[in-house]
């Protein structure tokens, strides 16, 4: 049951993201373009997730379980450190470079054809040497 | 006007989507940190550790699946990739390590985060808008 509500809940996150124009990288870099021609239309996509998102967060910090039973798992971290800060910072250079985040690229696998493919396996490939690094550390 | 009805309702939408794992099953929807966890477990490996990859192939399963639907409907918008060959290899790998470095992304810490008042994902989110702000002004040329 868990597995069906997480896929139905992909499915309509991902339909918001082909909807709000979120997998059109052009559209991202767009918005990304403030001291260029700016296109404020991803500032709406923004709003309208918050604006749900408020809500929810909301009404799950009132309960310790989630419907289905399992616990609400929530971040604990709260250290703003060089972690977060270096990198949000590369993060956001690399998404300022080809206009795709997580989500907007794994939603154009099945249908944007060869792109998508080579950031996805790139941001893969980047995900798997944290995993090295962090590995080594411990 | 119009122009922003689509992207409003779309947004709309993926709050939903984020509001449904999170109320029915406890989870955040953050992309980076439910691929990466699924990496993570590959690489880990330790049997008898409890995976709970089933809910995080079924989340992407939903969203590669998402456009395929939609399109049965409706045709698709365009989608237009500007970016060479080198430069998504190179922005690729930036977005999957710094995502993991920084626990989040766009949805774990620009949607999700930003829902629960979390300092943290503030900070994070204000960071990597203003780092894609500076990089596309430096790739665009600065006016």
């Amino acid at each position: 049951m868990s597995t069906l509500t997480s896929l139905l809940a992909g499915l309509v996150f991902g339909l918001g993201l082909v909807i709000s124009g979120m997998t059109n990288p052009a559209k991202v870099l767009g918005f990304l373009d403030i001291f260029g021609r700016w296109d404020p239309a991803m500032a709406f996509v923004m709003a309208g997730a918050l604006l749900v998102g408020t809500i929810a967060f909301h009404v799950a910090g009132k309960r310790t379980r989630a419907i289905l039973g399992a616990p609400i798992s929530l971040p604990t971290a709260r250290d703003i450190d060089r972690r977060l800060v270096l990198g949000s910072l590369a993060f956001g250079i690399g998404w300022g470079l080809a206009g795709y985040c997580p989500g907007p690229v794994i939603t154009s696998l099945a249908t944007g054809g060869g792109k998508p493919w080579i950031f996805f396996v790139a941001m893969l490939a980047g995900m798997a040497i944290f995993e090295l690094f962090e590995r080594r550390k411990a | 006007m119009s122009a922003y009805y689509a992207p409003l309702i779309g947004g709309i939408m993926i709050g939903l989507g984020a509001a449904m794992l999170l109320l029915l099953n406890g989870r955040i929807a953050g992309i980076s940190g439910i691929l990466g966890g699924l990496l993570g477990q590959a690489f880990a490996r330790q049997p008898g550790s409890g995976s709970d990859a089933g809910w995080r192939i079924a989340f992407l399963a939903g969203l590669v699946a998402a456009p395929l639907l939609y399109g049965i409907f409706i045709a698709l918008p365009a989608a237009q990739v500007d970016a060479s060959v080198g430069t998504l290899v190179v922005a690729g790998l930036m977005v999957g390590l710094g995502t993991r470095y920084a626990s989040g992304c766009t949805s774990g810490h620009g949607i999700c985060g930003l829902s629960r008042f979390s300092p943290r994902s503030l900070a994070a989110t204000v960071t990597f808008m203003a780092a894609g702000f500076a990089t596309v002004a430096v790739v665009r040329g600065l006016p």
